[in-house]
């Protein structure tokens, strides 16, 4: 297992410095940084200008290592637009994401695990089907469409909770909801697909001859092996859920890192783009690892116990 | 005489295809005695796999079972529902599967495999069930038994695996034991092992033993009496030596001639075999399934033949005539 652990974190390091580089690349290969922090009224000799006061003219290697040595002591820059540091602002907006997409991921796990389970124990059943059309509606009806119809039926018509932002708990029901909503589907789908074809094992057959109770059967020699796809597939959903939504941050006007993403890149607000590109990719790489270290405490053949 | 461990008769197993159903299994009487082994023979697709499963209660779904009579270690199972066999499996009745390779769970260790059917149904504690686990890896053959039980079954050979399998049969000290084909997925080498230690697990513990298998070496080996199964039915039964000295249905005349035997018969010379193909099940059969390839068929043969009583059962005019 220490050596499986040891493997995948140089792994993990090694991904993050590419990831690195390439988000570092990145302002450059979407043209001339200079130019577009001076401005399309700015003339040459100020963009000459802004090129020698950021350092632009210098090597791409030097910039970079610049860069990353900076990063590394937890300092991301300063925001061109804001002119603040990236770390106070992204510090302000994360948090919100990471609780909404935390929140999110909760609650279509809490639905998804045990509706795949219930499925898989009848397939073709009334409940399969009818967890089948909650999948598909999941899946088919856009977020933007379920969010505003969500605050007109319960914040418009009953008042039950707020229509936008995040001033009191109920703020988060909806955001949470919708969201969780459209995450839910997939990871329904992977259990019960995976509950079914484990079901039809001989070892779950050797475990019924046994003599165990169904739901010891059920639970500890089927699910165990079920969710082994579901933790590599649930680990990629947080992911999505955690970098925040831009839809669902505008529709409920939540002031959270998609909205600031979206906004930077309009503003061509370079420093925070490339910050948020690199935590991101950190988070991606953290809960993937996170994922496989969970799989290897799961299954003996993968942490190669011997 | 105690009741037996196993009495069942006219017992019929159907799967639903299309607009008719697959007759897999079509009446069949079966009886194993306290101590007593049974080996069950026939070919691939001849129902009995699916005999076995029926006396575990682990048929699919859309299996419809019926009997006549069907009592298995005192108990009435003609119509038992799921309840019923929890009161059975692991409780007096354990089974060992055909592939040891996927019949453990990858990813529980083989102790906790082991010892949890009787945790679950025989009240034991979790150190008596480990001691016992320990004591019947060592009867089964595995060395420093006491240090595998924290192992997970790929770190096991498939030799070993079929062994941990009886192990966790016999855990719950079963009368009546059903081995579906247990050495079919093993090497040849291993397969002499599993087989004499099966045997010598019999006889110790008085287990009574189904073994089913389309292995006549198998048979003539272990066999205290023989149950040949054809297109769902048993046509002949009897104790293995009177089936082995003098078979008296055609078929299983036509299967002993397909055994070749080292010094008799020659090399290379082509083996005996039965020709045609097995009827298809769906719907009605009429008289002897066998009758389409069989060499001494006659027009009686369109009636199915009546089995006299006895010790030595065949399923056949021509042998009811040829009796004495």
């Amino acid at each position: 297992m220490l050596v499986y652990l040891l493997r995948r974190l140089v792994v993990a390091f090694c991904v993050c410095l590419a990831v690195s580089v390439l988000s570092f690349a990145l302002i450059f290969l979407a043209g001339d940084p200079a130019i577009a922090i001076a401005g399309s009224g700015g003339s040459a000799r100020d963009a000459e200008a802004v090129r020698i006061a950021y350092g632009f003219d210098r090597p791409f290697a030097v910039q970079y290592l610049d860069w990353i040595g900076h990063v590394l002591t937890g300092d991301l820059g300063r925001s061109i637009y804001f002119n603040m540091p990236v770390t106070e602002i992204i510090g302000s907006r994360l948090p919100v994401t990471l609780v909404l997409g935390g929140l999110a991921f909760l609650a279509a796990l809490a639905v998804a695990l045990p509706l795949g389970i219930l499925a898989a124990l009848k397939p073709e059943g009334a409940l399969d089907r009818a967890a089948l059309l909650l999948a598909v509606t999941g899946q088919a009806v856009p977020s933007f469409w379920l969010g505003l119809m969500a605050i007109v039926v319960f914040g418009v018509w009953t008042g039950w909770v707020p229509i936008s932002g995040l001033a009191s708990w109920q703020g988060y029901i909806l955001p949470v909801a919708v969201l969780a909503f459209s995450a839910m589907p997939a990871m329904m789908r992977i259990t019960r697909s995976g509950m079914i074809e484990v079901l039809g094992s001989d070892y779950v057959r050797t475990a019924r001859a046994k003599g165990l109770p169904a739901g010891q059967v059920i639970l500890s020699h089927a699910l165990r092996n079920a969710v082994l796809p579901l933790v590599s597939l649930a680990a990629v959903q947080l992911g999505v859920l955690l970098s925040g939504s831009i839809v669902i941050e505008s529709v409920f006007a939540i002031n959270g890192l998609g909205r600031l993403a979206w906004e930077s890149l309009l503003r061509a607000d370079l420093p925070v783009v490339q910050a948020i590109i690199l935590i991101l990719s950190a988070v991606y790489v953290l809960l993937t690892t996170a994922g496989d270290l969970l799989n290897a405490w799961l299954d003996p053949r993968i942490r190669g116990a011997g | 005489m105690s009741e037996p461990l196993l009495d069942l008769e006219d017992l019929r197993i159907s799967f639903p295809a299309g607009p008719e159903r697959l007759n897999a299994v079509r009446g069949l009487d079966l009886r194993i005695g306290a101590g007593e082994t049974l080996c069950l023979v026939g070919e691939s697709g001849c129902g009995k796999s699916l005999t076995a499963m029926s006396l575990m209660g682990l048929l699919p779904r859309e299996a419809q079972v019926g009997a006549g009579r069907f009592r298995l270690l005192g108990r009435d199972m003609a119509r038992a529902r799921p309840r019923d066999w929890a009161g059975l499996r692991g409780r007096g009745l354990s089974m060992i599967f055909q592939d040891p390779m996927t019949s453990l769970n990858p990813v529980l260790g083989v102790g906790r495999q082991l010892t949890e059917g009787v945790i679950a149904t025989g009240g034991l504690s979790r150190a008596a069930a480990e001691a016992r686990a320990v004591e019947l890896l060592e009867r089964v053959g595995i060395a420093r038994a006491a240090s595998r039980l924290g192992q997970y079954p790929h770190q096991f050979s498939g030799g070993q695996r079929q062994r941990l399998m009886i192990a966790m049969a016999l855990m719950s000290r079963p009368r009546l034991l059903i081995a579906d084909e247990p050495t079919t997925a093993l090497d040849v080498t291993i397969q002499a092992q599993i087989l004499r230690l099966l045997a010598e697990l019999q006889r110790d513990l008085g287990l009574g033993l189904l073994l089913i298998t389309h292995d006549l070496g198998v048979v003539a080996a272990i066999a205290d009496r023989v149950a040949v199964m054809y297109a769902g039915r048993i046509v002949e039964t009897g104790p293995a030596a009177d089936i082995f000295n003098a078979p008296a249905h055609p078929y299983t005349r036509g299967l002993m001639a397909a055994i070749p035997v080292p010094g008799r018969t020659p090399r290379g010379a082509l083996l005996p075999a039965i020709p045609g193909r097995v009827p298809g099940l769906t719907g009605r059969l009429e008289g002897c399934a066998f009758r389409e390839r069989c060499s001494v068929a006659v027009p009686a043969c369109a009636v199915r033949a009546p089995q006299p009583a006895g010790a030595h059962r065949t399923e056949c005019h021509l042998a009811t005539e040829a009796a004495p």
